[in-house]
């Protein structure tokens, strides 16, 4: 899987190495504020409540 | 030069030529995609535990100081007025401020109305329908244990006589955790409410008006805090129980916090 994305980036080792540095942090971010934010509630840890 | 065991030398001069690198066999691309997906699905739950512990944190902070200023500015507008109109807020309002010493020196937090998860991410919740303070009943608040600030974190730590001061528009009210203040024992107060009890998420009773009680009778003012127990879980729930002492300090009397803010 991996292999297969370096492979695909274009240009140099140099040029690949920062394109995938680039890829990581979106991926980061995008699990960070949009996919964690709405898995959180739907988990069952989190209940601080009494409720029937 | 052509060897018919295809020496070393031979292999390295005809690899100059571009040679299509041979496939791999199928398995091992499978298995290849297994371990790599697994170690990213290992990294992806890493990753939430640092989102769960210092992101919402972060978030948190965030709408606490935003929070804190709006409370502020809502309190300088109702300053004028002599009597403190007590009314609860519509969900999402703020409604108080919560400072507990022993959570640390300077401990203090907005408490929304409602306590739905809307609320309890940006700080404590009040139990809607439950007193306000100051008031006969039982001021219940709810507030995360783990990750949006760690409101109650250390809630476990609140010995007797610990107190819990509730700041609102005009006045400053003091709470302290039931029990015996000199043996710590939690369950001391005549009243047979405990100042720390845990219970199974179902136990609504602990913010019943008389905590513990069936019947909805008044018999004085109780703050509740309920959170999670044991932290990073929601198996059970972690429940301090704490009476006003005395009534009222006026916030003219006392810009800085009543005595037992600062240690008293």
């Amino acid at each position: 899987m991996y292999g297969w994305i370096w492979r695909r980036l274009p240009g140099g080792t140099a040029t690949k190495a920062a394109i995938a540095l680039v890829i990581v942090h979106a991926v980061d971010a995008l699990l960070l504020f949009v996919v964690f934010p709405w898995v959180e509630p739907r988990l069952p840890f989190n209940d601080v409540t009494v409720d029937r | 030069m052509a060897d018919p065991d295809g020496d070393l030398g031979t292999d390295q001069r005809r690899d100059r030529a571009p040679r299509p690198a041979p496939r791999d066999p199928l398995w091992r691309v499978l298995v290849r995609g297994i371990g790599e997906l697994l170690v990213t699905a290992g990294l992806i739950v890493l990753l939430f535990v640092v989102y769960e512990v210092y992101v919402t944190d972060l978030l948190n902070g965030r709408a606490q100081d935003q929070l804190a200023e709006q409370v502020h500015d809502q309190w300088g507008a109702t300053a004028a007025t002599p009597r403190e109109d007590l009314v609860e807020p519509a969900v999402g309002r703020p409604l108080a401020v919560l400072h507990i010493p022993r959570l640390g020196e300077d401990y203090s937090r907005v408490i929304l109305e409602g306590v739905s998860e809307d609320q309890l991410s940006q700080g404590p919740g009040h139990y809607v329908g439950t007193a306000l303070p100051g008031q006969q009943g039982n001021l219940a608040i709810a507030g995360h244990r783990v990750g949006k600030g760690s409101p109650f974190l250390d809630a476990d730590q609140l010995v007797p006589g610990d107190p819990i001061v509730v700041e609102t528009a005009q006045n400053w009210y003091v709470y302290r955790v039931l029990g015996d203040a000199a043996t710590g024992d939690y369950t001391a107060d005549p009243s047979g409410i405990p100042g720390q009890q845990i219970v199974r998420p179902t136990e609504v009773s602990v913010i019943a008006p008389t905590p513990g009680a069936a019947d909805p009778a008044l018999t004085g003012a109780y703050l509740t805090l309920t959170t999670c127990h044991p932290k990073y879980s929601a198996r059970q729930r972690l429940i301090v129980h704490a009476v006003l002492d005395g009534g009222p300090i006026s916030k003219v009397d006392a810009p800085a916090g009543p005595p037992a803010l600062s240690g008293g």
